[in-house]
């Protein structure tokens, strides 16, 4: 009995893996993502933290993009907030440095539940080019639990998108 | 180049009263041996006799060949088209050198590195405190020596501390800011000592996003170093990149053929381009015009649309090799290249006069966040930032690298040093890129876009250059075993540029340092690296 509760604590949960699939478009995932918050009830939306643990800010350029007229992603209900203190995910770019690492996690502790956690990029899954350095200290997945991952360097806007999707299917 | 170079031996021997028999020459510039004593009096005249910019200090741990850490101080004289090299040899035994901080300003950051990277104690410097290693990093570790072994994860000292510079005096109290900062953008510690509204000091603390870049290099093959140039700033990914490849290039004397030159100068400026389009809107969100903002933003993702068009990743990331590029493009691809300068130049043209008519925006950015001259100089500013107080420096033009030489091109220049100058010098900027890419287009001329890289000589070593939308960047590249890199040291444009928003923003009213910070816009991860 106590080693199944112990394995299945320590298992965790398996994060969402979003990457590039044929046919994804801006507007296609945008409706998605509205489609599911709308579901929810209640006029909800989605309140997204940004927070580089230590990116090169190729992210971050891909990020602020979608505040652009192109992409413009208040219209499906995402919106990025200024303090952890009003955020139902944090979005994690880079590798967690060294020097970034308790900075990251009192963010975390900021945020209130339900806490989701978007590792975004390559170097927030799995260090990307950095791996193996004295000044990395790890993974998002190490700090914190990661709920849904996306792949790219840096993930092109219309998977930014795809994980708000993931991120909303996760909010009751 | 061969004539510059002896023209400038000559002057240098003249100046500094050395024979020209101990001068040296290397792709770029002069070379200077010098023992340790001798350093600080060579330089003392030679800073006070030439009109040089410190471009970066570069260290090096060569106790296993001989006994001691290599030291070079490397000044580039822009209107004589050539580095000036200065270097000599520090004992392992007494690892301590006479600081010049106190003659070339610009040098007390750089020696505040070689101290904490290798231990060296800089003696004489003002400022002594660590850097981009934070006060928990352990005080006898330096991480760019030899013997610290890649992948160690030092412990953390609990009693390190960093001391602000502090403020004192009635009604002055202290505003912290970050690491995690309000909008999207990366970590650094802001420490404003403010009397009311006016800013009396700022002291930004960075390192953040340190991830120890240089070191990693080390013992790749140069090609396999080339992914992780692209990452050390993203929106410098080719700027860096390309740095990388000239200085592997005059590493091991790999001809780059015309039409990848030429497809360089194509690259770099899209990149550019983006960049301001990106400051230039940033600009604009910070005094709330709108409407300006998601102009220049939307112009921004075309050009990131292009970039993506021409080689598939947005900021134009594997495009480059070491001895070309990694790819061509195609006819139909230049003529909708063509299609877009031309596009984008109305457009721009358009945009300028919408900002510049606007009273309400003007009145926001002219006489704020003012450098002056002297201090961009003496802190070796580089970029729009040197340029928009009446620095005449470009790169470029000064030493070609590309195919810059045959293509026609103005620099911007302002003479103010306010976010109103910065602002004009990257719309100005802007428009030249346009210029350039058409040009490069146009006269794009037929061939390979590779050629061989033959290998490296061990212990060799070659600089490379670019100016980037920040400036300069200088990769400094040393050959070890097998033509593997044994040091890679990067200059990053926001380096040297930091500590000049620092004094841009004093007297201004705090609500004024989104403005000043956005039109500098400087590179936290190409500082920390």
């Amino acid at each position: 009995m106590f080693s199944i509760i112990k394995k299945n604590l320590s298992t965790g949960f398996p994060a969402i893996e979003v990457g590039p699939e044929p046919g994804d478009s801006v507007e296609l995932m945008g409706e998605a993502l509205a489609a599911k918050l709308k579901a929810l009830g209640g006029g909800r939306s989605l309140h997204v933290r940004e927070v580089d643990a230590g990116s090169c800010n190729g992210c971050e350029i891909e990020i602020t993009g979608l505040s652009t007229p192109h992409y413009d992603i208040e219209r499906f209900g995402v919106h990025f907030v200024a303090s952890p203190r009003h955020a139902d995910v944090l979005l994690v770019t880079g590798p967690v440095t060294r020097q970034m690492e308790a900075a990251l996690i009192k963010t975390y502790e900021a945020a209130p539940e339900p806490r989701i956690v978007i590792a975004c990029g390559d170097c927030a899954i799995n260090c990307g080019v950095y791996a193996g350095s004295y000044a990395v200290s790890g993974r998002v997945e190490d700090f914190l639990p990661v709920h849904v991952k996306i792949k790219g360097c840096p993930p092109n806007p219309e998977l930014l998108l795809k994980a708000f999707a993931a991120a909303a299917s996760l909010l009751k | 180049m061969a004539v510059t170079h002896e023209y400038a031996i000559q002057e240098l021997s003249l100046n500094l009263g050395i024979q020209p028999e101990e001068m040296d020459t290397f792709p770029g510039g002069v070379l200077i041996k010098c023992p340790q004593p001798r350093l600080r009096e060579l330089i003392t005249t030679f800073a006070r006799c030439e009109k040089a910019r410190l471009s970066s200090v570069i260290c090096t741990d060569d106790r296993k060949e001989s006994g001691s850490f290599g030291l070079r101080y490397l000044f580039s004289m822009g209107w004589q088209g050539i580095y000036v090299c200065f270097e000599t040899a520090v004992p392992q035994e007494t690892p301590v050198f006479e600081s010049v901080a106190r003659v070339v300003p610009a040098a007390s950051r750089f020696e505040r590195e070689i101290s904490e990277f290798f231990g060296l104690k800089a003696e004489g410097n003002p400022d002594d405190r660590g850097l981009i290693l934070h006060e928990d990093w352990p005080a006898a570790c330096h991480p760019l020596r030899k013997d610290f072994e890649q992948g160690t994860r030092p412990p953390r000292n609990p009693d390190g501390r960093f001391e602000f510079t502090r403020v004192e005096g009635e009604g002055v109290f202290e505003i912290p800011v970050g690491p995690v900062h309000a909008g999207i953008i990366e970590p650094g510690h802001f420490r404003f000592s403010v009397a009311g509204e006016p800013i009396i000091n700022l002291e930004i603390r960075l390192g953040f996003v340190h991830k120890g870049i240089e070191k990693l290099a080390e013992g790749k093959a140069l090609t396999e170093a080339l992914p992780l140039c692209e990452r050390i700033s993203g929106d410098a990914s080719f700027s860096h990149a390309l740095a990388y490849c000239q200085a592997a290039e005059m590493l091991t004397g790999a001809q780059v053929p015309a039409r990848a030159k030429h497809l360089r100068v194509i690259f770099a400026e899209l990149e550019r381009l983006y960049n301001h389009m990106g400051d230039l809107g940033g600009i604009a969100t910070d005094v709330a015009f709108a409407f300006a903002s998601m102009q220049y933003l939307r112009l921004r993702e075309l050009t990131l649309r292009q970039n993506g068009e021409l080689c598939g990743h947005r900021l134009l990331r594997g495009t480059l090799v070491p001895g070309g590029m990694a790819l061509d493009i195609t006819p139909d691809q230049t003529a909708s290249l063509v299609k877009f300068t031309d596009g984008m130049m109305t457009e721009l043209d358009q945009l300028q006069s919408l900002m510049l008519e606007t009273d309400s925006l003007m009145d926001r950015v002219e006489n704020t966040g003012r450098t002056f001259r002297k201090t961009v100089e003496d802190l070796g500013g580089v970029g729009p930032v040197a340029r928009a107080c009446g620095i005449d420096q470009d790169l470029r033009r000064d030493l070609p690298y590309a195919a810059y030489s045959g293509l026609q091109f103005s620099i911007a220049l302002q003479e103010e040093g306010d976010v109103a100058s910065r602002m004009r010098v990257k719309m100005a900027e802007a428009k030249e890129s346009l210029s350039l890419i058409r040009q490069a287009v146009i006269s794009l001329p037929e061939g390979p876009v590779a050629g061989k890289l033959p290998p490296a000589s061990d212990g060799k070593c070659a600089i490379g250059w670019v100016e980037s939308s920040r400036g300069e960047i200088v990769h400094f590249l040393r050959a070890g075993k097998d033509g593997r890199i044994d040091r890679l040291k990067i200059k990053s444009p926001s380096f040297v540029n930091w500590p000049l928003l620092g004094f841009a923003v004093r007297g201004d009213i705090v609500p004024d340092f989104p403005l000043d910070n956005k039109s500098f816009n400087l590179s936290y991860s190409g500082n920390d690296r």
